[in-house]
Parts: structure tokens; C-alpha cells; sequence
């Protein structure tokens, strides 16, 4: 620590504060505030994501149609899913990256520092976009967060166009932001530190950026034609012109499944961090973890038709995508037996943010499992569009996706802001989660296997008791996310002073830095020496 | 600030983030109304273009403001190897996501040509699909689509040997010819660079002007419209977002051909040219593979 202390020492003339005033976070190329800021924002949509479930789970807390119109239903499942794929999951997960990356690999900053501003201030422009449709004549889209042709084509409302724009908007954004981490991580390391000598999270990030690179030109290629379709009368998705609405499913689709990796793998990454920290043991498996992620990442190119067997592919098709669908399970299993096998014989304690990681290996797998049932095509002919899907993808969302960027702000923000938060409401937050998204999520199984279908505002007697169990859940867990707030205020202003280490036993570039966190840091790199 | 040569640049501080997010916001925002107004009456109301053409004025004025201050940097000699290392493989990465966008065009041809339109002929697994339009024949270039009376008919498609033809000769050449100006930028004969670069752009501009010949024709005297089933949508596609690519790559060279004149690159340090060549590639590459599949099979 001393060393690295005389280095910051040395560069004194060079280390200057942030500038004054508001204007300071429209204007800044520092990783630390873009890091702030998409954050915030990916809070922000969390809770006007969430609101609209709140809408969604009040509307199913009974049977019969009691508070919205059918058509207003639709558009809440509609930006529900839209707002909170590309406004809170994803930015979320670029804010810890923003943050953590050059902090991890020993960077000044990100490779191209204005260029991560610019990924940043589209997105709130992008989203006011979105969320104005809200209120324009027709309504905002209400043809489901995946925007099947000819749903969103022929039968969508006017503000489909700003609908369109608005996507184009957040992929520009994605973009700029995955090629700037590919680029940090590729150019930026610390003297000494090999690609296979990257942290995790490091690692994990590489694997999304190359997807989102991969994958977000393809979305921004079919709402394009979708705006053809809509306004240049050409015909992509409509078979009277020679096209195929089954054509859009196999585009989003493509786009759409490493779509999915993009929101797990870095949460995969923060848990790799996590539970070697709080095991006090180092992470299980290394290599077997890169190796695994990268195959993720290769299979996640060539299972997408696994999200539309009902459609009438041919058999070759089905088994095809059946068999390599099954495939993921391997290196996904790997992934679960190392973090298993991290915390095995280690000597654990359970801080906060072990919680979130301890239960995101547990739920994570049960919606790996659900993935798997989901697979095997000849199932999945009872299972497409029931509630068994929305329970699937929520137990990997949420206790996925969404623990993930928590267990991270946890793990991390007493090194970003200097002062601790409080354990015990930390804890709070975590069982009120924890009992809220189960009591939400695990009875749409069993709805979802008796023929719930999704999507739907009304539902059939029989399943009154688990939908007012999962509505009850869903407010439990809404609510609860307010105790984090509170947390995080609290923890800024009224907090006690973080240690440079604060847990005990965590390895890593970023804890050599000092608490508070200087507005520069390693403007010289430093020297990095393998524990491996 | 002082920054040691050694040492990564990082800007302080930029304006043209947010212009550049308020320029999208307005032009995609202004866009959108446009087409709106245009799907309710037959024209665009004032307020849609207004905020349409304020939108690309303030992008233009923010890409110049933004280049023009990583010239600056780049000339009073900021940047380390290492920054210089960055800007390739954010252009590396940036062509290959341009990849991925023309690939997934490419992947609708497919897909019309071995599934959508057999399939709506009665070919093959989903044959049964000929039910919908018992009259219909398939055949590629699909001339008549299913629904005759919604997609126009197309009397003739665009002859490869012609236009097409003279424009791949075009684009080849001008790959050429980037690279000899290159060749000359390393040893530092201005004169030529200025040359190669200028043919090149010529090239591009020539390219540009006939392949809206070609347009015309197909829209005054083949009825080949984007209104004419997936074979005009697809053409239009691919070459529209081609030529628009030719567009920006042939604006690219303007600006590098004015900055080689300004005397702004040294045989060593000319990461912007480069780049500008890189582009170049890219967009003779895609057309090669649009010559062949589009055109001439």
C-alpha cells in the first residue's frame, strides 16, 4: 500500500478533484462518474420497470378485469420487459463495469473516455423517448417486450416509430459501450497481467462486450426493416410479399439469446469475486471458468430457435437446436460446480453481499433447471407462453440478473463512496428480497404447468390462490427494494468510514487503492504480480 | 493540464457527448414524427422537420467540434503508442459490428431465397404454405410476389453486366488506389498521396452517381420498388444501406483529403487515414459479396 501510495504522491501535480458543479456529471470523461451515473439510472428504470409489474401483479391479484384495460395491460407487460432488459439490467451492469474495470485491470481510466460519456447521455434521451409513447394517441406498444411481426408491424400503434428510434438509441449506446471495454480490457492492463491473469468480472465483461458487439447490430438490423415495413411498404415480415413474420423471430431470436448471456454472464462475473472473498479460499476452477464462459458465449450464437418451436420449424430445426440448447448446460454446470466447490471447506461468513451471491447460485440454478425442462422441444409444446416461461426467465432475472448488480454495489460501494452501509438493514433488504421474489415467482410455476397463459390480464378461477400469492410477493419485493434506497443514502451520508479492505481476505488491484477513492487513480500503473 | 508523453490521455472534461445525445434524440425524435405525419396526411408538418434538420445540423456541428478536437490533441502530439493502440481496436470493433448489421441483411436474402418464397411455391417441409396463394410460382428473382394486388410486379430486374458491373470495377480499383495513397503517406510523397486519394474519392463519387442511375431506372422503367415483394425489398436494402455506407466512407475521404492537404499526417503518425482506408475496405468487401448474391445469382 505504501507503494502505491508514493505513486499517487509522486503524480501530485497531475491529480485534480472533480470539476464544480452540476454540470461536472453532463460533461465528464471520468469512469467513476459515468460509472455513478449509470447506476442511478439503471436504479431510476428499476423502479419505473417495477411500478409497471406492480400494475401487472394488482391487475392478476384476482381473476376478472378489475383495474386497467386489457389493451393498457399490454402495454405495461410490454415496457415492463422492454425498460427492464435495456434500462435497468443492462446499464446497470455497465455502471459496475464503468467503475470496476480500470479499477481491476490497473487502468487510468476507460480507453476512450468521451466516447463512454457519449454511451452514457443516450441513454436517458433514449428512454424518454420510449416512456413518451406512453402518453401519445394509440398508446405506447403494446405487442410484448419481444415485438413479434406482424403484431408490431401491421397491427402496432403509431408510437411504434418511436419505438424504433428509441431501440436504435440504446444499440448506438450498448455499442460504444461494449467496444469500450473490449478495448480497456485489451489495451489497458497493468504491466504483468496476462489475459488469464484477469480478475473474473474482467473476464466475464470481455465475453458480454463481444456478445452485445456481436448481437446489437443484428436488433438494430430488424427494427430497421420492421420500419420499412411499416412505413416504406416493403415486405420482410409479411408473406404476401414473399416474406415471412417467421423471419422476424429467427432475426430478434438471434439477437435476442446472446441477448440473454449479455444480462447473466457479468452477474457471474461479481459472484466469481464475491464468494472467494467471503469463502476466504481463492476462486475454484480459474481456467475452467474462462473456458466455460467463452463456450456460453459460442453456443449462445446457435440455439436461438429454441424460443419459437411452436412455430412449425422443421424437424431437423427442432432437434438441432433441442440437442444444443441441452449443450449450455455443460459449461453452465461447470460454472455452478466451481462456485460450489469455492465455498467448500472455506471459512464462510455472510455479509450482505454473500447473501445475494450465496442466493444467486441457489435460484440462479433452479431457473437453469426450469431452462432445461424448457428445452426438451416436445415439453415445450405444453410449456410455450405460460406462466412456466415468465417463472423461468424471472428466476434467472431476478435472482440472477438482478441480485448480481446488487450483491456488486454491495460488494464495492464501500470502496466507491469511502463509508459503510448498514449490515443489519443490508440483511433486511436481502430476506425481504429474498421471501418477496420467491413468493413471487415460484408459484407461476405451478400455474404456468396447469395452462396459465402469459400476457393475459384475466385467468381462470383455479388459479386464484397462487396468483394472489405471487401478487402479494411481488408487493413484498417492490418494497422492499425501498429499504435499499434508504441504505445507500443512509450509507453516503451518515456512514462510517470504510477501511481500505473492508472484508476481509479479498484479493485484487482495487483494494490496494486507498478509501476514499481519489478522482484519478492509477495514472502510472502498477506493478501486478500473479497470485496464481 | 500537463501530461507526461508516457503517460494515457484522458480529456478532462467534453461538451460533444451531450451534443451529440441531444443531435440523435432530436433527429430520430424529428424522424419519427415526420414518418407519422406522413402515415396520417400526405405531407410533413413543419415542427417534425424543424426538429428533423436541427437535429443533423447539430450532429454535423458536433461530429466537427469532436474531431476537431481529437486533431488537435493528436497534433500537439498527446497521445502515447498506447492511446494510438486503443484507436485501432475501437475501429477494429466498430467495422465488425458495421459486419454484423450487413450480415444480418444478408441472412433475410437467405431466408427468402431457400425458405420463405419455396416454401409459399409449395416446396419442401412447409409447402403447405402454397394454400394461401394457389396461383403463385416461386422463382428467384421473384418477380410476381404472392399477393399481386399488395406487391407490385417487377417487369425486368437489373442487369448485372451493365451498371453493376462498372461499379465493381469502380470500387475494386478504388481499393487499390487507397492503399497506393497509403504507400505514399509512408513515404511521405505528398503529392502522390493527394493524387491516389483524389481518384479514390472521385471513384466513390462516380459510384455514388450510378448507382442513382440505376435507381431511377428501376423505379421508372422496371417497376423494381421497395414496394414490390421481398426481391425489391431485399435489393433495396442491401444496396441502399451499401450506398449509404459508400456515402459516409467517400465523406471520410473528402475530409482526409483535406487534412493530407493541410499537411496534418507524417509517414508515422496518420491513425486517422487509416482508419479511413480500413472503412474503405470494409465497403468494397460488402459490395463484392452484394455483387454476387444479389446481382449476378
Amino acid at each position: 500500500m505504501s507503494e502505491q501510495t508514493l505513486t499517487l504522491d509522486d503524480h501530485e501535480h497531475h491529480e485534480h478533484g472533480p470539476a464544480k458543479g452540476l454540470l461536472r456529471w453532463v460533461f465528464t470523461t471520468n469512469h467513476k462518474d459515468i460509472g455513478t451515473l449509470y447506476l442511478i439510472f439503471s436504479l431510476t428504470m428499476f423502479f419505473i420497470g417495477g411500478m409497471m409489474a406492480m400494475v401487472i401483479r394488482a391487475e392478476l391479484f384476482q381473476p376478472g378485469l378489475q383495474l386497467v384495460e386489457p389493451g393498457f395491460f399490454n402495454q405495461m407487460t410490454t415496457m415492463h420487459g422492454l425498460i427492464m432488459v435495456f434500462g435497468a439490467v443492462m446499464p446497470g451492469f455497465v455502471g459496475l463495469a464503468n467503475w470496476q474495470i480500470p479499477l481491476m485491470v490497473g487502468a487510468p481510466d476507460m480507453a476512450l473516455p468521451r466516447m463512454n460519456n457519449w454511451s452514457f447521455w443516450i441513454l436517458p434521451f433514449a428512454f424518454t423517448m420510449l416512456l413518451s409513447t406512453l402518453f401519445m394517441d394509440g398508446g405506447a406498444p403494446d405487442f410484448g417486450w419481444t415485438f413479434y411481426a406482424p403484431l408490431s408491424t401491421t397491427y402496432a400503434p403509431p408510437s411504434v416509430t418511436f419505438f424504433i428510434f428509441a431501440i436504435h438509441m440504446m444499440g448506438i449506446s450498448s455499442i460504444m459501450g461494449a467496444m469500450n471495454i473490449i478495448v480497456t480490457l485489451f489495451n489497458m492492463r497493468a504491466p504483468g497481467m496476462s489475459l488469464m491473469q484477469m480478475p473474473m468480472f474482467a473476464w466475464s465483461w470481455l465475453i458480454t462486450a463481444f456478445l452485445l458487439v456481436a448481437v446489437m447490430p443484428v436488433l438494430a438490423a430488424v427494427v430497421t426493416m420492421m420500419l420499412m415495413d411499416i412505413h416504406f411498404a416493403t415486405s420482410f415480415f409479411s408473406a404476401a410479399g414473399g416474406g415471412d413474420p417467421v423471419l422476424f423471430q429467427h432475426i430478434f431470436w438471434f439477437f435476442g439469446h446472446p441477448e440473454v448471456y449479455i444480462m447473466i454472464l457479468p452477474a457471474f462475473g461479481v459472484v466469481s469475486q464475491i464468494l472467494p472473498t467471503f469463502s476466504r479460499k481463492p476462486l475454484f476452477g480459474y481456467h475452467s471458468m474462462v473456458y466455460a464462459l467463452i463456450a456460453i458465449a459460442i453456443l449462445s450464437f446457435v440455439v436461438w430457435a429454441h424460443h419459437m418451436f411452436t412455430v412449425g420449424m422443421p424437424i431437423g430445426g427442432q432437434l438441432f437446436f433441442m440437442y444444443s440448447t441441452m449443450l449450455i448446460a455443460v459449461p453452465t454446470g461447470v460454472k455452478i460446480f466451481n462456485w460450489v466447490a469455492t465455498m467448500f471447506k472455506g471459512s464462510l461468513s455472510f455479509e450482505t453481499p454473500m447473501l445475494f451471491a450465496v442466493a444467486f447460485v441457489v435460484l440462479f440454478t433452479i431457473g437453469g433447471f426450469s431452462g432445461i425442462m424448457l428445452a426438451i422441444a416436445p415439453i415445450d409444446f405444453q410449456y410455450q407462453d405460460t406462466y412456466f416461461v415468465v417463472a423461468h426467465f424471472h428466476y434467472v432475472l431476478v435472482p440472477g440478473a438482478v441480485f448480481g448488480i446488487v450483491a456488486g454495489v454491495y460488494y464495492w460501494l464501500p470502496k466507491w463512496c469511502g463509508k459503510m452501509y448498514d449490515e443489519s438493514l443490508g440483511k433486511t433488504h436481502f430476506w425481504l428480497s429474498f421471501i418477496g421474489l420467491n413468493l413471487t415467482f415460484f408459484p407461476m410455476h405451478f400455474v404456468g404447468l396447469a395452462g396459465m397463459p402469459r400476457r393475459i390480464p384475466d385467468y381462470s378461477l383455479q388459479f386464484a390462490d397462487f396468483n394472489m400469492m405471487a401478487s402479494m410477493g411481488a408487493f413484498l419485493f417492490g418494497a422492499s427494494q425501498l429499504v435499499f434506497v434508504y441504505l445507500v443514502i443512509k450509507a453516503i451520508r451518515t456512514g462510517e468510514k470504510a477501511a481500505q479492505v473492508p472484508w476481509e481476505s479479498a484479493e485484487g488491484l482495487e483494494w490496494t487503492l486507498p478509501t476514499p477513492l481519489p478522482y484519478h487513480t492509477f495514472t502510472t500503473p502498477p506493478v501486478f504480480e500473479s497470485k496464481l | 493540464m500537463e501530461h507526461s508523453p508516457d503517460e494515457y490521455y484522458v480529456p478532462d472534461q467534453s461538451i460533444w457527448p451531450i451534443v451529440g445525445a441531444i443531435a440523435m434524440f432530436l433527429m430520430l425524435g424529428g424522424t419519427g414524427s415526420a414518418l407519422i405525419d406522413l402515415q396520417n396526411s400526405d405531407s410533413i408538418s413543419l415542427s417534425s422537420s424543424i426538429i428533423m434538420y436541427s437535429g443533423m445540423a447539430i450532429l454535423i456541428f458536433m461530429l466537427f467540434g469532436w474531431f476537431g478536437n481529437v486533431v488537435e490533441e493528436s497534433r500537439r502530439g498527446a497521445y502515447s503508442a498506447q492511446v494510438d493502440i486503443s484507436f485501432r481496436y475501437g475501429m477494429t470493433w466498430f467495422i465488425f459490428s458495421e459486419v454484423m448489421f450487413f450480415l444480418a441483411f444478408f441472412g433475410v436474402l437467405y431466408y427468402a431465397r431457400t425458405f420463405s418464397v419455396p416454401w409459399l411455391g409449395g416446396e419442401g417441409d412447409k409447402g403447405i404454405a402454397h394454400m394461401l396463394w394457389p396461383d403463385f410460382v416461386a422463382t428467384w428473382p421473384l418477380l410476381t410476389p404472392p399477393d399481386p394486388e399488395l406487391f407490385m410486379p417487377i417487369k425486368e430486374v437489373i442487369d448485372p453486366w451493365h451498371l453493376p458491373l462498372i461499379n465493381t470495377i469502380l470500387l475494386v480499383t478504388s481499393s487499390f488506389t487507397v492503399t497506393f495513397a497509403h504507400h505514399a503517406l509512408r513515404h511521405g510523397e505528398r503529392a502522390k498521396i493527394k493524387i491516389w486519394l483524389a481518384i479514390t474519392l472521385v471513384f466513390g463519387i462516380i459510384f455514388l452517381g450510378l448507382q442513382a442511375e440505376e435507381y431511377i431506372e428501376a423505379y421508372q422503367h422496371l417497376d423494381l420498388t421497395l414496394n414490390s415483394g421481398i426481391y425489391g425489398a431485399t435489393f433495396f436494402l442491401l444496396t441502399g444501406f451499401h450506398g449509404l455506407h459508400v456515402t459516409i466512407g467517400s465523406i471520410i475521404l473528402f475530409i482526409l483529403l483535406i487534412r493530407v492537404i493541410k499537411g496534418h499526417f507524417t509517414p508515422d503518425n496518420h491513425f486517422g487515414f487509416e482508419a479511413g482506408s480500413w472503412y474503405w475496405h470494409f465497403v468494397d468487401v460488402v459490395w463484392l459479396l452484394l455483387f454476387v448474391v444479389v446481382y449476378v445469382f
